[in-house]
């Protein structure tokens, strides 16, 4: 076969960047090497590993690293928050989404470095105790999922938009959610919920 | 694959300049970090430019324009009210390109110095543009691909930024090795058939500091249009920006860039010899579409994107005249 002529089949299979990807987890790459100059106290870093310091759901979060790992292996792999999904781990689907300093960010597409000194709030911080937040408990009430998968990327999603405008039109709830992908389609009842979490905020601000 | 980094956050632009030589510059990530996961980049260290403030600035300055930090993000660049009001080709082309948590993190220099989207280039193929011998697009899956300026490789550059950038003739501030050199945004990108490996001038140590965009003349306005396959996050099929003067019904000066027709963003000639003079009636707008890409050599799956790119410069005179 001439190196030029690829089936349609080895085509596909050899994509890189389809929305279920198959791109490798950064912290697969071998251990990353710190700037060094980060460590306070004169306290030593484990060989390849960096100090980070960061507020996760309000918590002071103090730990070693390597560089390459990404904001969402931090969350499941080293903190358990296991809230945040991984899906196509390459920017694009939106199940991974969380807040950094308040705005929406995907978490499998920036390095853990990227967040030291800022604040992350997960799904999880949404809880108060055992109270869901209105948000979730509008998803629950308005049969806002289907498999549930992209759920917390949707409702941090959801959350960050509110915030910034607590009224949202449709068009607004459209545009604002267009980086998150639902793969089982519930895209009107998703809207639904977040709609009706709105309008419950608005009943309770009265 | 076996890839080791270390992350720098620099003290000064110069030592950012000074560790960048022997390694990336990084700011958002959401390109470079894609790259990586693909195995396309390996840098050995990455030069963290977030840790610069000063490259964070929107400015203005009478009689002097414009000035962008190359640090600002997207959504900065699209929720700024003095960009829609004054300069919405900029505020459009930023709110258009990816999604919300992206633009939230992605730079617009970054954006300027994204790499191609080819899925032969993104995927696992040794293609010409990473120093293999053939373009799988040519003879292959080509339906995104350009239809004019290709020789050798046949990308187009996916910067949504760009497109407007160079429509409002805007130029780049670059501060590098060799000190601090301006440079017209035209000059900015390299075709194939000049060095089809890389697409911008820029050399190992160079980084963007800022854009500036001259204050546009009165009478002025500006507009980006985006044909994308599905209406939430994609890139660009085909897109057009326009900085058009308009005086007693006809243009008087400007230029329209177009994007997704091309490996660089694309002035087209005669496209933009025509424009000043022409009124904007419908005689004289059929004239100006007719004129674009009057030289495109489509490929076999893209030949759409001449007629697409033709009524989209239509729409958006039709908008610029009503
Ligand atoms: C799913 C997805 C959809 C997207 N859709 C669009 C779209 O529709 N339209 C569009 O225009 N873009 C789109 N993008 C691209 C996105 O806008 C860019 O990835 C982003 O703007 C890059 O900015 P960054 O700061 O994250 O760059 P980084 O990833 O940090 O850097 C990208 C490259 O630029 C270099 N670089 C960064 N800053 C500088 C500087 N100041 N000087 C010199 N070199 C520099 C880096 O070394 C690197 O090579 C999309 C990306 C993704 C992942
Ligand atoms: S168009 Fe360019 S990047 Fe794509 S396969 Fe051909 S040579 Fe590679
Ligand atoms: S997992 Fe898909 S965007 Fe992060
Ligand atoms: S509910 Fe299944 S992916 Fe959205």
């Amino acid at each position: 076969m001439a190196e030029k002529d690829i089936s349609r089949r080895i085509f596909i299979k050899r994509l890189g960047t389809g929305v279920a990807g198959s791109g490798l987890a950064l912290s697969q790459l071998s251990a990353a090497v710190s700037a060094g100059k980060d460590d306070d106290a004169g306290e030593k870093a484990p060989k390849d590993q960096v100090l980070l310091q960061l507020t996760v759901n309000g918590k002071a979060v103090r730990l070693h690293i390597p560089a390459s790992l990404t904001l969402a292996e931090l969350l499941r792999d080293r903190l358990n928050l296991s809230g945040t999904k991984v899906v196509c781990n390459h920017g694009e689907c939106g199940a991974c989404t969380v807040l950094l300093d308040g705005k929406a960010v995907y978490s499998c597409h920036i390095l853990a470095l990227d967040a030291a000194g800022k604040e992350v709030l997960t799904v999880e911080g949404l809880l108060k105790g055992e109270e869901l937040h209105p948000l979730q408990e509008a998803f629950v009430k308005e049969d806002g999922l289907q498999c549930g998968f992209c759920t917390p990327g949707q409702i941090m999603s959801a959350y960050a938009l509110l915030k910034q405008k607590p009224h949202p039109t449709p068009d607004d709830i459209r545009e604002g959610m267009a980086g998150n992908l639902c793969r089982c389609g519930a895209y009107p009842k998703i809207a639904q919920s977040v709609l009706a979490a709105a309008k419950s905020n608005a009943r309770a601000e009265r | 694959m076996n890839q080791q980094f270390e992350y720098i956050n620099p003290q000064s632009l110069d030592e950012a300049v000074k560790l960048a030589g022997q390694g990336s510059v990084y700011a958002g990530g959401t390109d470079l970090l894609g790259l990586m996961k693909n195995d396309i980049a390996h840098p050995q260290r990455l030069v963290n430019l977030k840790a610069l403030p000063e490259l964070k600035a929107v400015e203005r300055q009478k009689g002097k324009g414009l000035r962008l930090g190359a640090l600002v993000t997207l959504n900065e660049l699209a929720e700024n009210e003095m960009l829609q009001k004054d300069f919405p080709a900029i505020s459009q082309a930023a709110g258009s390109a990816a999604s919300p948590q992206l633009r939230n993190v992605g730079t617009l220099g970054g954006n300027l110095c994204q790499r191609p989207r080819c899925w032969y280039f993104r995927g696992d193929f040794d293609c010409l543009r990473k120093g293999g011998a053939t373009c799988f697009a040519m003879d292959g899956e080509n339906k995104y691909h350009c239809v004019v300026g290709g020789d050798g490789c046949y990308i187009v550059h996916p910067s949504d930024m760009a497109v407007a950038l160079l429509a409002l003739e805007a130029k780049l501030e670059i501060y590098g090795p060799g000190g601090q050199r301006l440079l017209p945004i035209s000059h900015f990108y390299v075709l194939p058939e000049d060095d089809p490996t890389v697409e911008t001038v820029l050399q190992p140590g160079e980084i963007i500091t800022s854009v500036i965009v001259p204050e546009q003349p009165v009478g002025s306005r500006s507009v980006f249009v985006k044909f994308r396959e599905r209406s939430a996050w994609d890139f660009a099929v085909v897109s057009v920006a326009a900085a058009l003067q308009v005086q007693n019904g006809a243009i008087s000066g400007g230029k329209i860039a177009l994007g997704g027709v091309a490996p660089v963003p694309w002035l087209d000639k005669k496209l933009n010899n025509t424009l000043a003079g022409t009124a904007l009636d419908e005689n004289g707008i059929n004239k100006i579409a007719a004129s674009a890409l009057t030289d495109a050599e489509p490929l076999e799956q893209n030949g759409y994107k001449v007629i697409l790119a033709r009524n989209m410069i239509k729409g958006v005179l039709q908008s610029l005249a009503g």
